[in-house]
């Protein structure tokens, strides 16, 4: 498992800097969005937290579509099924690939787009956690997404359309922590749904694309 | 009337598809008029019978197309999942059958739902659409419907498609609580449950009588136009077999 891991972090890497566009596209999305609504930096300052969450989402769509494609064309998956390791786990190391390559450079990120959007230093920090406690919710809805589609050519929109009517519950909860911080309530609550929300995907993601990829033949 | 595949007389079915056939072709005709009858009487309770609303006047009376569709747009989703496990733990043919058809008229419901909604918002609102947690939760099980569509018809092969996107129907079901219980959790314009409580409905009976007949007209229509869809694509399935039969003889 660990070595699958491994292989998927530098395969993602290595593979025309996957991550690395990734963050050029996280990063022009949220500089393209003050264009569109002016420079207003108390705005821009107010709405940032959502601005970065939507950014993330689009960003982390980006890869899903090879989530599992590459392995299926090249016989991978076949052996992967075949081997001792239930095919549950090897999901679950792949989206944490996936997580590790795709998300961690964004938040990585995070902080230079906060710059961008003015955000000030204490919501950016509420904002990064609650980024790395919600991103493994979307990591893991975009491996059952991805696995659902990866017989199919051009997957990429059908994935989308899959994985964001489930990623809005995640979105909910990690804007809304931001949110109470900037309103100075409590940030236990949404930071506890939040957690909640990754905790139940983290169960039922990796059963349900493992029970998709064992249709894939 | 035979409308089914040869194959599935000899799977292990709990309802031979052609019995089922058999059954939904006697069984539309009275569910169909039973329907008509339902519609008739509570249309006439709900348009004409029923007292005008304190504060909403007449606008109340949008109500009972609104509500019974929002409570098929839940059931039809409800009757996909118990159908896609149907799928899934029995690989029931019929199951698939009846979870690919509830899809769309499941989505239909759903945009009855919100186009209804929208009227009604628009005078008691000021706005036709509000983003509020109901009306939000109700457009993402629309887009779950057209995505669960959109997902079947994408894999060619038939027992695949039926199966890929049984598992996708039951990650959707996540959503079904947050729509159900988005009003009691967050409190935003849309009003709060008033049938189903736990004190009891929250309504008069001169509208609350009117409420459930519509409720069960709708139920009614739901069951006719599935069991309507189901045969159809039984007997679609029965047409493509003997396509792809005559097409390997002749080759």
């Amino acid at each position: 498992m660990l070595a699958l891991y491994m292989r998927d972090v530098r395969l993602a890497w290595s593979a025309g800097g996957g991550g690395g566009v990734g963050v050029i596209f996280y990063l022009a999305v949220t500089a393209v969005a003050p264009f569109a609504l002016g420079p207003d930096l108390p705005l821009l300052a107010r709405i940032g937290p959502a601005l970065l969450w939507i950014a993330m989402l689009l960003a982390l769509l980006l890869g899903l579509e090879r989530l599992f494609q590459a392995d299926h064309e090249d016989g991978t998956l076949d052996q992967l099924r075949l081997a001792d390791t239930p095919l549950v786990l090897v999901v679950l190391a792949k989206a944490a690939a996936h997580w590790t390559a795709a998300a961690l450079p964004l938040i990585a990120a995070t902080p230079l787009a906060g710059i961008l959007l003015n955000l000030p230093p204490g919501l950016l920090a509420v904002t990064l956690a609650s980024l790395v406690l919600g991103t493994p919710a979307l990591a893991l809805i975009g491996a059952v997404g991805a696995a659902l589609a990866v017989t199919l050519r051009r997957a990429g929109v059908l994935i989308a359309v899959l994985v964001l009517p489930l990623s809005i519950p995640v979105v909910i909860f990690g804007v809304g922590a931001v949110e109470a911080a900037a309103a100075g309530r409590a940030v236990g609550p949404p930071f506890a749904l939040l957690g909640a929300t990754t905790l139940l995907f983290a169960v039922l993601g990796p059963i349900a694309a493992a029970a998709a990829l064992r249709e894939a033949d | 009337m035979s409308v089914v595949s040869e194959g599935a007389a000899k799977r292990p079915s709990i309802i031979n598809p052609g019995r089922f056939a058999g059954i939904a072709d006697r069984a539309v005709p009275i569910l169909g008029v039973a329907t008509v009858l339902a519609l008739a009487v509570g249309l006439y309770l709900a348009l004409w019978a029923s007292p005008e609303d304190y504060q909403q006047g007449s606008t109340v009376r949008i109500m009972y197309i609104h509500a019974p569709s929002a409570y098929i747009s839940l059931m039809a989703y409800l009757v996909m999942c118990s159908a896609s496990l149907g799928t899934l733990v029995w690989r029931h043919p019929l199951a698939d059958v009846a979870a690919r058809c509830a899809a769309p008229i499941g989505a239909v419901f759903t945009v009855a739902t919100l186009a209804t909604g929208a009227i009604w918002g628009k005078p008691m609102w000021g706005a036709w659409w509000v983003w509020d947690a109901r009306l939000t939760s109700m457009l993402i099980l629309f887009f779950m419907y057209l995505g669960l569509i959109a997902l079947v018809r994408a894999i060619d092969e038939p027992v695949r498609a039926a199966r890929i996107t049984a598992i996708a129907t039951l990650i959707g079901f996540v959503n079904i609580p947050i729509i159900k219980f988005s009003v009691d959790w967050w409190n935003t314009l849309h009003q709060g449950a008033s049938v189903i409580r736990l004190d009891g409905p929250a309504m008069p009976a001169s509208m609350l009588t009117p409420l459930l007949v519509m409720a069960l007209a709708f139920t009614l229509l739901f069951m006719t136009l599935h069991l309507a869809a189901m045969r159809t694509e039984l007997i679609r399935r029965r047409a493509r077999s003997l396509r792809l039969r005559t097409a390997r003889s002749a080759g």
